[in-house]
């Protein structure tokens, strides 16, 4: 069972980013199960990030439904969530869905991000602030197209 | 029983939650849709350290007070927040002159206590990266107003000239001042801006003497939840 309820804990998808799961996110830290008992720690992207509370509601709801009857939700602040931590597989699914994935490494001055639909460089920053914490927005010089991007954290 | 790790947290806190709040009150009134958004995902941050801090405040506590009794149910006297961050928004040179002073203090206090151990260092190395996108966003600001017309410099200096005195609270008892000037100088420089001299300097926020725009601020934030206790969505 342990199995089962670690795979159902890790296809939770997050609410926002729907492409991608929980884990892939890196937002899916550790899923302790114990008899019927499970612990899963997750850890918030932003310390603000509303759509921690819809995450935790879902992992109960999906540990539950795999077999776990109780079951505990904690949050971890250490490490910090980064970006790093998404893998190439989650950054093509990003960009397959029209959000530009995070470049790797400690760079927080915007320098150049490529378009995900046509690939061009030519691109430039309109808000850092987007439609959630963790995106800002974009347009493509290229295709004329506006885009949000995974700010790199 | 109180002890200085529940102040401290409890101070951080507030400041957090109350300049949150303030900001906030920007939502639908920003001068264009991008801003509105950007301010309301900085409010957003701020709320979200505040919860943090508030949460782990009353752990240390340790009396069953979590975050919303922290937030909701305390009076004037009892919150710890500096006078900075209570001061109305004025316009919106003041409020990027609170939010640059403020966000390079946070940035350089998070810094430091992501150093240490525990939960307060986890919650400061995570909160860092964020306040480093506010005091970008407020140098941006900063720059292109003062740096602009002559109604803009006019008007980001008066700003400045309004909110420097309030910032000396900021460092009571530290010695990051000296860092922090270090960071706004160079901006105000940029910004074609005069450093304002230091002079008076309001205290008190620390000790819960605030100011007498702190006391509306908290009905608005608290009326729901004194009205209805115990309410849940």
């Amino acid at each position: 069972m342990n199995e089962r309820v670690r795979a159902a804990v890790a296809a939770v998808r997050d609410p926002e980013l729907t492409v991608l799961t929980i884990e892939e996110l890196g937002v899916l830290r550790e899923v302790a199960v114990d008899g019927d008992r499970v612990v899963v720690t997750v850890t918030p992207t932003y310390l603000g990030c509303p759509a921690m509370a819809t995450i935790k509601a879902d992992i109960v709801a999906a540990a539950r439904a795999a077999g776990g009857r109780e079951v505990e939700v904690v949050v971890s602040h250490s490490p910090p969530w980064t970006t790093d931590w998404l893998g190439e597989a989650a950054r093509a699914k990003l960009a397959a869905a029209g959000t530009a994935p995070p470049r790797r490494g400690p760079v927080l001055v915007a320098l150049s991000v490529r378009c995900p639909r046509c690939g061009s460089p030519d691109t430039s920053e309109l808000s850092r602030a987007g439609s959630t914490a963790c995106l800002s927005l974009w347009r493509c010089a290229g295709c004329g197209q506006p885009f949000d991007h995974m700010k790199d954290h | 029983m109180t002890s200085t790790g529940f102040e401290q947290a409890l101070a951080l806190g507030d400041d957090a939650l109350i300049a949150a709040q303030r900001m906030a009150e920007w939502c639908a009134r920003a001068p264009e849709i991008e801003e509105d958004v950007a301010l309301a995902n900085i409010a957003l941050d701020l709320l979200g350290q505040a919860r943090a801090l508030l949460s782990y405040a009353g752990e240390l506590e340790g009396l069953g007070r979590g975050e919303d009794e922290l937030a909701y149910l305390r009076d004037e006297h009892e919150f710890r927040n500096v006078q900075l961050v209570e001061l109305p928004n004025g316009d919106f040179a003041v409020t990027m002159a609170k939010l640059l002073f403020f966000a390079v203090h946070q940035q350089v206090l998070y810094a430091e206590l992501a150093g240490g151990d525990g939960p307060l260092a986890a919650i400061a190395a995570k909160a860092v990266k964020e306040t480093a996108y506010h005091a970008s966003h407020a140098t941006l600001w900063t720059v292109r107003l003062g740096d602009g017309t002559a109604e803009s410099h006019r008007r980001m200096q008066q700003a400045i000239e309004h909110v420097w005195p309030y910032t000396h609270e900021l460092f009571e008892g530290s010695d990051r001042r000296g860092a922090w000037l270090a960071r706004v100088e160079p901006v105000l420089a940029d910004a074609t801006l005069t450093r304002p001299q230091d002079g008076w300097a309001p205290t008190g926020g620390r000790r819960g003497v605030h100011t007498e725009a702190f006391g509306p601020l908290l009905a608005e934030m608290q009326y729901v939840h004194r009205a209805h206790p115990g309410a849940r969505w």
